[in-house]
């Protein structure tokens, strides 16, 4: 089964200058699963403020490749180069710099939402004062859901709180977001969009998945169409 | 890059090769078991304490050492598995388990009939019985979690962590129960203790431990071979190795 | 590292203290389970008295194993698990936090109740004391061994009994020291070596299963 792997560019690409070293590389990448090839010989890099936005129908690798980047899945074959080293190297140094957003939303269901969010910060190597995570919380659009406990919330408020992350203070250059989209409203899209877009700005690098055209100006976008 | 070939690989031409091998080890542990067999019972001497009933060492010891050393081979298997990622060695630990398992039970049983005449019941707690038992349940336990996994590659590296865990603990289990129960018999063989034994007697039970050698090797192959199968089904090479066979097979 | 390690071992307490009943219900089962055996065996004190060290044992191994699947059950389920795999700090450190955790709220409840239930049985004075210092060394081994098999089982079917069929063959080296020191001190023998012997084998396990549990839990979330 050949897998053929397209990367096409969009308009907004800026070819980039072969001197920049990317900061982000894909080597070879190959993924079997359940004894079939997902896909085998991925290779992609990524440049400072760019961001990748990984394509397929339902079952075409897309959540893989998204963990095997982070290093939660080994590759059958290939690897995954940060700032110019295998990422597995390096591994705490490559973690810290890698904001991962995966379909789960990893909250604890009777913690509230703002012990949560501090605890996560904690982890992270970060700390989040109360102030922080409020002021993240309103960039989410759920400024008032601080206190509740996340069991009580519904599905589009968790995902905003799971995603208040991405307000949090820290640097984290590489941000690697499984449909972070998914169960938001409107609203919740383009804050999401917008904060995307700065964190594009900023010099960061993002890989995403998602199956709803997003649009986000102004940053440099690649698309990766698996198939 | 080399390492990954190898390991597309080598399953590929191991099959052949396990097959190749497979008929001579039967071979040899049919000679050997041949050969134990009739010196165990013809020609060495009956016992002057235990009379006849003894001889059952001949399969008891051999297979009390074969169900320890196997679970030493599978744990290793299992480790270079998990540390070099090679695929067939964790299939060959996952192959070994059920012969191990079947070596400790076979320990457990023959032990079992020896003590109902020399000890007057078919159970005591005896340190080496009891270790025995609690290595069966090792054994258990890692065919347990293999089969409970539905990926095989991870059931591969949750069983080499497991049995990792367990070699380090087989020697704690077994000075914890030596310690917990003092009065045990003396193992009947050792290098320092070897004259209290007729030299027939060792020599046929190292025969049979042969035997057992062999056939461990001959299972455990056999079942590489199944298992090699199983989890190639997608590769072209096994598709072309069993479509001939079912054509030739339905008529 | 130290933060990261405070995180993971207050989000682990905070939500026991939301959950209380969860925990409580290990400790009840303890409780329960010790109190069936003279129910079964008869209430003759001397018999009691020397089965007491291994029932309270047997019934601690028990209660232990029960509050495994809940070191990484609901975190596994709730993405948490893929968040302190990702963490920036050695994975095995965070596992030891978690491992903590489940100690504190499921080993010392153990042994804090163990010299009442010695009272039931008919232990004394040096004997309820042994008992209590034995379970306060070996629960620890408890929750660390238990840990390894909690992690391994993740995402495997039947993962229930799966752990008590991993977990307590390797218990049996804890369950034979503890319970050997409070009964060498019934025999009139000096319960020292044990008691030595549980701390090793608490060393040992410090020492070691956290990179298992660490190992295992990075195959769970393949």
């Amino acid at each position: 089964m050949a897998v053929a792997v397209a990367i096409i560019a969009s308009k907004f690409i800026v070819p980039a200058p072969l001197s920049t070293a990317a900061l982000l590389e894909v080597r070879d990448l190959a993924c079997v699963r359940g004894g079939k090839p997902l896909f085998r010989a991925l290779s992609f890099t990524v440049q400072e403020g760019e961001l990748l936005w990984v394509e397929g129908r339902n079952g075409a690798g897309k959540t893989s490749l998204l963990r095997l980047v982070c290093g939660l899945a080994e590759p059958d074959g290939g690897e995954v180069r940060w700032r110019g080293a295998p990422a597995r190297a390096q591994r705490e140094g490559f973690l810290g710099e890698l904001l991962y957003l995966g379909h789960l939303n990893a909250l604890k269901d009777d913690l509230s939402v703002m012990e949560n969010l501090r605890l996560a910060a904690r982890l992270a190597g970060t700390d989040a004062s109360r102030a922080d995570v409020e002021a993240a919380l309103a960039e989410a659009g759920i400024g008032a859901l601080g206190a509740r406990a996340v069991r009580t919330l519904s599905q589009g408020q968790r995902r905003r709180a799971a995603l208040a992350r991405l307000w949090l203070p820290g640097t984290r250059p590489l941000w690697i977001l499984d449909e972070p989209f998914s169960a938001l409203d409107a609203e919740a899209v383009q804050r999401l969009a917008a904060c995307i877009a700065a964190h594009m700005h900023g010099g960061g690098v993002a890989l995403l998945t998602t199956h709803q055209e997003v649009p986000l100006p102004g940053a440099r976008v690649r698309r990766l169409a698996l198939h | 890059m080399a390492i990954r070939i190898f390991q597309f690989s080598s399953p590929q031409t191991f099959y052949p090769l396990a097959g190749r091998l497979i008929p001579l080890f039967w071979v040899l542990a049919a000679l050997f078991s041949a050969a134990g067999l009739y010196t165990g019972f013809f020609v060495a001497p009956t016992d002057f304490q235990q009379g006849e009933v003894y001889r059952i060492i001949f399969i008891h010891v051999p297979a009390a050492w074969m169900s320890m050393f196997i679970y030493l081979v599978m744990a290793g298997w299992a480790a270079v598995g998990l540390v070099l990622n090679t695929r067939l060695s964790s299939m060959m630990a996952q192959a070994l388990a059920p012969t191990g398992a079947l070596m400790t039970f076979i320990a457990l049983w023959t032990g079992s009939l020896w003590g109902r005449p020399t000890w007057g019941t078919w159970w005591v707690w005896d340190a080496r019985l009891t270790s025995e038992l609690i290595l069966l349940f090792l054994y258990l336990g890692f065919m347990a979690l293999q089969a409970s996994i539905d990926d095989p590659r991870r059931a591969d590296k949750a069983g080499a962590i497991l049995a990792m865990v367990g070699v380090v603990n087989v020697p704690i289990i077994y000075f914890s129960v030596k310690w917990w129960n003092t009065l045990h018999q003396g193992a009947s063989v050792s290098l320092t203790r070897a004259p209290s034994m007729a030299s027939d007697m060792l020599t046929g039970m190292l025969l049979m431990a042969l035997a057992f050698w062999m056939y461990a090797i001959a299972a455990a192959l056999m079942r590489v071979q199944s298992i090699i199968l199983e989890r190639e089904r997608h590769a072209g090479w096994v598709k072309d190795l069993l479509e001939p066979a079912a054509v030739k097979g339905s008529p | 590292m130290a933060a990261a390690f405070g995180a993971v071992f207050m989000r682990d307490i905070l939500q026991a203290w939301r959950r209380r009943s969860d925990w409580l219900n290990a400790l009840v089962f303890f409780v329960i389970v010790t109190s069936l055996f003279p129910l079964g065996v008869g209430a003759d004190p001397k018999l009691l008295k020397a089965m007491a060290p291994g029932v309270v044992w047997v019934a601690a191994l028990l209660a232990a194993m029960l509050s495994l699947p809940r070191v990484f059950g609901s975190d596994h389920a709730d993405g948490t698990l893929e968040q302190l795999a990702l963490a920036p700090q050695p994975l095995p450190l965070l596992v030891l936090a978690k491992v903590s955790a489940h100690w504190l709220l499921s080993g010392l409840p153990l042994a804090l109740v163990a010299p009442v239930l010695g009272l039931q049985f008919g232990l004394e004075g040096t004997a309820i004391a042994l008992l209590f210092v034995a379970l306060l060394l070996g629960t620890p081994c408890l929750s660390l061994i238990g840990a390894v098999a909690a992690a391994l089982t993740l995402g495997a079917r039947g993962a229930g009994v799966l752990v008590a069929l991993l977990v307590l063959p390797l218990y049996i080296p804890v369950l034979i020291f503890g319970a050997g020191a409070v009964e060498a001190w019934e025999a009139g023998t000096a319960p020292g070596a044990y008691l030595s012997l549980l701390a090793a084998g608490f060393l040992l396990a410090l020492a070691l299963t956290p990179w298992a549990t660490a190992a295992a839990v990075r195959v769970a979330l393949e």
